[in-house]
């Protein structure tokens, strides 16, 4: 099923969380929203889901206006950032609790054949007479996406499927969920504020600040061509270093990096920590190292230019460097933008 | 609230027909069963005008049972604040056999019609109980006197203030406590600077909701205290006899005052839920979600 | 499993309580078993089955019964408008919830009493209806109902604020009716907090002496509750007698206890975790 925003805007109070956005989903497409707390990821999901009213716009399920159908009829699933499990009952009831309720009469023997198969899908054969109590915070969310696949919805929607778990378990499931996701082909949108999450995961990264898109695309789109620099700093580590362009060329301070789009005057460079290498001999930025943190398949250097402008980069293990060596920062990549 | 039902979809039974019926039907059966009572009392204590009324509350019988009243009061709830003190201490700060069912039987006083309790303590200190003859011997009146209301008294509000402080302090966990203890506080110091700034607030409300029951008691007391007017008469007791003597006006002007102790009651009892004591330290039903939430 | 403790106290903490829990709890309720053990089986059954006081158990029993289901259904209303609801006075209603509690007893029954009375401000018209409330079963209940209401209320009210909101967004989301929200969602996790409110209710409308008497009429048979019963036997100086009625009261407690920590631990097993 596709789905179409158009123009949605929503405000609590004084607060204006969604402000005029635009997005279309194809059908069976991963995307993901990212941004910050209050970026107003969760409102545009919540308000696809029928869960928030829409102050203004329309939300289209394929042709149809969806804008005003109640939650209970727009047949989505939404998997809840907590989970939302009802604690009195079994995993079992719980995902019967959609086919229960359903105006579809189904018969008993339907419903428990599509538990069974659910909990198959979802890898948690034996466990359906278990209440929510008694089961794994990874297993709740598992238990929680069958609940919501169980009434066959055109869409599934999961706020912060993953917040609540530990590193390790987030990464199994977020493999886990990609499986799923391509044997079902079901439309999916889900919001998470772990850009490393999102670009693991999502066919399409949808990136907000304040209410608005700032950048839409692939991972690969909006990591090699970030269109800002809030975008550049979300995504990742960056380093940040001042520059002045002239005539198309940005001048760092003893680098030079071509900008042919940027205006003559004042620039700012960001530069990731594998953009940037090390030498004792010359050619780049002059700075002094202040100290090395030795990592497993790396060593970060944390060095500071002549400007007194802070670095951060990564050298290959076998580099000879200590705190206090003076050398040379050459840069590979960089993103330039005009100072804000 | 027109705002919330704009941006919000609705919860279950938000509909606005609902929940205005819902409302009105709730808030009619409150007033002619809660609010409707409280008036009464007024307009009948006031039937006769001011002076009846100060004239009925300043008579000597009246004034002897407000006497009777505030002493049982002031003897009853400091002992058993002691009591709630030390059982709250004893059963969250340590672990020993038992403890399940000790919290258990502190608080069966509760759940124990007050006429059981006055007649158990009739056959302790009555002349057909364990020590009443013992006592009569020693010339002690425990019964039909004093004591025997206090002790009464005591009984029906024993766990009044342990159960709001257990909670409390079971929530609290241990951790200050023993960081005071290993700083080289005494017993004494680490309870009075570390354990009691945290619990005043749950200690002044069970303090209030003892005392409230204190001074209204009537099944227990009535009981033991053999009802003798200006003798043994406490102010519920009072209106009882003037009720009785179909003095009715008498009767609401006592229970006015006993009234304006309950209006007080809650006046407090609100003010000491703003301090976070009360309902709210309690660990409720819903308790697997709170958990689920911090998780 | 036993943690060793550092914290002083235990002796002193421990020696008050039991001190007092064994003179002013357990002692009196020991010597009133004692003392209705002491009359032999069969004086004792002969007492306690006695028709008088057969009555008054089904006068009690009756009326606390009714009470209760009446605090059953406008006590949840009540913690549901509290706190589902913002409406004008609200925070009044929250306070005032707890005047059946801080009312003493003799204060309720004389109001009540004055009120229900045929001529009083409710009594009269509900007497033109013919209805009568005062001196009559439904005078025990409306009393009954008086004193208890704020057990409800005050046992399921936090456990419906703490309900969480996803829960609901959850069955919406899976197509629930809000009828089948209520039923299927809601209220069985109000269950235990309703159970608890309701045990509390039940339990304190069939110990209630002070608001009743006032209302009831007392007329043996009728209108004479069990607790009465026991206060008319000790002023006849009928003293075995009072005890073994007193002894079914308490009795009748703790079997109210124990079948409430049952039905409560089985209501809740689903929060146990393994």
């Amino acid at each position: 099923m596709k789905i179409r925003l158009n123009d949605i805007a929503k405000t609590f109070d004084d607060f204006r969380a969604v402000r005029g956005v635009s997005l279309d989903i194809e059908s069976g497409e991963l995307v993901a929203l990212l941004g910050p707390s209050g970026s107003g990821k969760t409102t545009i999901l919540r308000m696809v889901a029928g869960l928030e009213y829409v102050d203004e716009g329309q939300i289209f399920f394929g042709d149809e206006d969806a804008t005003s159908i109640p939650v209970r009829e727009r047949g989505v699933g939404f998997v809840f950032q907590h989970y939302a499990l009802f604690p009195h009952m079994t995993v079992g009831e719980n995902i019967a609790f959609g086919m229960k309720v359903s105006k579809t009469k189904r018969t008993k023997a339907e419903i428990t054949a599509r538990v069974a198969e659910l909990l198959r899908l979802v890898q948690l054969e034996g466990l359906a007479d278990r209440f929510p109590s008694q089961i794994s915070g990874g297993q709740r969310q598992r238990v929680a996406l069958a609940r919501a696949l169980a009434v066959d919805p055109k869409v599934l929607l999961l706020d912060e499927p993953f917040g609540a778990l530990d590193a390790n378990v987030r990464r199994d499931l977020r493999r886990w969920l990609r499986e799923i996701h391509s044997e079902l082909g079901i439309t999916t949108l889900f919001v998470t504020h772990d850009q490393e999450e999102a670009l693991d995961l999502a066919d399409r990264v949808v990136i907000l600040d304040q209410g608005q898109i700032v950048q839409q695309g692939t991972p690969q789109e909006v990591t090699r061509n970030p269109d800002s620099a809030f975008v550049v700093r979300f995504l990742g580590d960056t380093n940040k270093l001042s520059a002045t362009v002239m005539g198309g060329t940005a001048d760092l301070g003893g680098a030079s990096l071509a900008a042919p789009a940027l205006p003559d005057g004042k620039a700012d460079a960001y530069l990731r920590p594998g953009d940037l290498s090390w030498s004792a001999t010359g050619g780049g930025i002059p700075a002094i190292v202040e100290r090395v943190i030795d990592r497993p398949g790396n060593r970060r250097i944390i060095a500071a230019t002549e400007r007194g402008e802070p670095l951060e980069f990564d050298v290959p293990p076998e580099i000879v460097v200590k705190a206090g060596d003076r050398g040379f920062v050459q840069i590979e990549r960089a993103q330039l933008f005009a100072a804000e | 609230m027109s705002r919330q039902t704009h941006t919000k979809s609705p919860r279950v039974g938000d509909g606005a027909l609902f929940r205005r019926t819902l409302i009105a039907l709730t808030l009619i059966a409150g007033t002619v069963l809660v609010v409707a009572p409280l008036a009464i009392i007024a307009v009948q204590a006031f039937s006769r005008g001011f002076e009846y009324f100060a004239a009925t509350i300043t008579d000597s019988d009246t004034r002897h049972a407000i006497f009777l009243t505030v002493v049982t009061a002031l003897i009853a709830v400091p002992i058993n604040t002691i009591f709630g003190v030390a059982a709250a201490w004893a059963v969250t700060k340590f672990d020993f056999w038992g403890k399940r069912f000790l919290i258990v039987v502190i608080e069966i006083p509760f759940s124990i019609s007050p006429i059981v309790a006055g007649v158990a303590y009739l056959f302790v200190y009555g002349l057909q109980g364990i020590f009443g003859p013992m006592f009569q011997d020693a010339g002690i009146r425990v019964l039909f006197a004093l004591p025997g209301i206090v002790l009464a008294s005591m009984f029906v509000t024993a766990p009044f203030v342990a159960r709001e402080l257990i909670p409390l302090m079971q929530a609290q966990g241990r951790d200050l406590e023993e960081a005071a203890t290993s700083l080289g506080a005494s017993g004494f110091r680490t309870f009075w600077s570390v354990t009691l700034p945290n619990i005043k607030w749950a200690l002044l409300y069970g303090v209030v909701l003892c005392n409230a029951r204190v001074m209204g008691e009537f099944g227990a007391v009535s009981v033991v205290s053999g009802n003798i007017r200006g003798q043994t008469n406490t102010l519920p007791l009072h209106i009882e006899l003037l009720y009785h003597d179909y003095n009715t006006v008498g009767a609401f002007a006592a229970a006015f005052i006993l009234a304006g102790l309950a209006v007080v009651t809650i006046i407090a009892k609100v003010f000491l839920e703003r301090q976070g004591a009360g309902r709210r330290a309690r660990p409720t039903l819903a308790a697997p979600f709170v958990a689920e939430k911090t998780q | 499993m036993r943690r060793r403790n550092v914290l002083p106290g235990l002796k002193l903490s421990l020696g008050i309580t039991l001190f007092y829990v064994a003179l002013i709890v357990a002692l009196p309720l020991g010597a009133l078993i004692f003392k209705a053990a002491s009359l032999g089986p069969e004086a004792y059954w002969n007492i306690v089955s006695s028709e008088r006081a057969v009555a008054s158990y089904r006068v009690t029993v009756t009326a606390a019964a009714i009470a209760t289901a009446f605090n059953l259904v406008f006590g949840v209303a009540l913690a549901w408008i509290l706190v589902r609801y913002k409406f004008p006075g609200r925070r009044l209603v929250d306070a005032i919830v707890d005047l059946p509690f801080a009312l003493p007893t003799a204060v309720a029954g004389i109001a009540l009493t004055a009120l229900f009375a045929p001529n009083g401000w409710l009594g009269a018209p509900l007497m033109d209806a013919g209805i009568r409330v005062a001196y009559t079963p439904l005078g025990i209940m409306i009393a009954m109902a008086f004193t208890s209401v704020p057990f409800i209320v005050r046992t399921v009210q936090p456990v419906l604020e703490d309900l969480d909101p996803a829960l609901e967004e959850a069955a919406q989301s899976l197509g629930a009716s809000d009828l089948s929200i209520f039923m299927r969602v809601i209220l069985p996790i109000l269950g235990p907090s309703i159970l608890a409110g309701v045990s509390l209710c039940f339990a304190r409308s069939l110990g209630e002496f002070g608001a009743v008497i006032f209302i009831a009429g007392n007329q043996p048979f009728q209108t004479e509750i069990t607790a009465l019963l026991t206060y008319i036997r000790l002023e006849e100086y009928d003293y075995a007698a009072a005890a073994a009625i007193a002894s079914v009261i308490l009795i009748a407690a703790f079997v109210m206890l124990i079948v409430t920590n049952l039905l409560q631990a089985r209501g809740l097993r689903y929060t146990a975790r393994s």
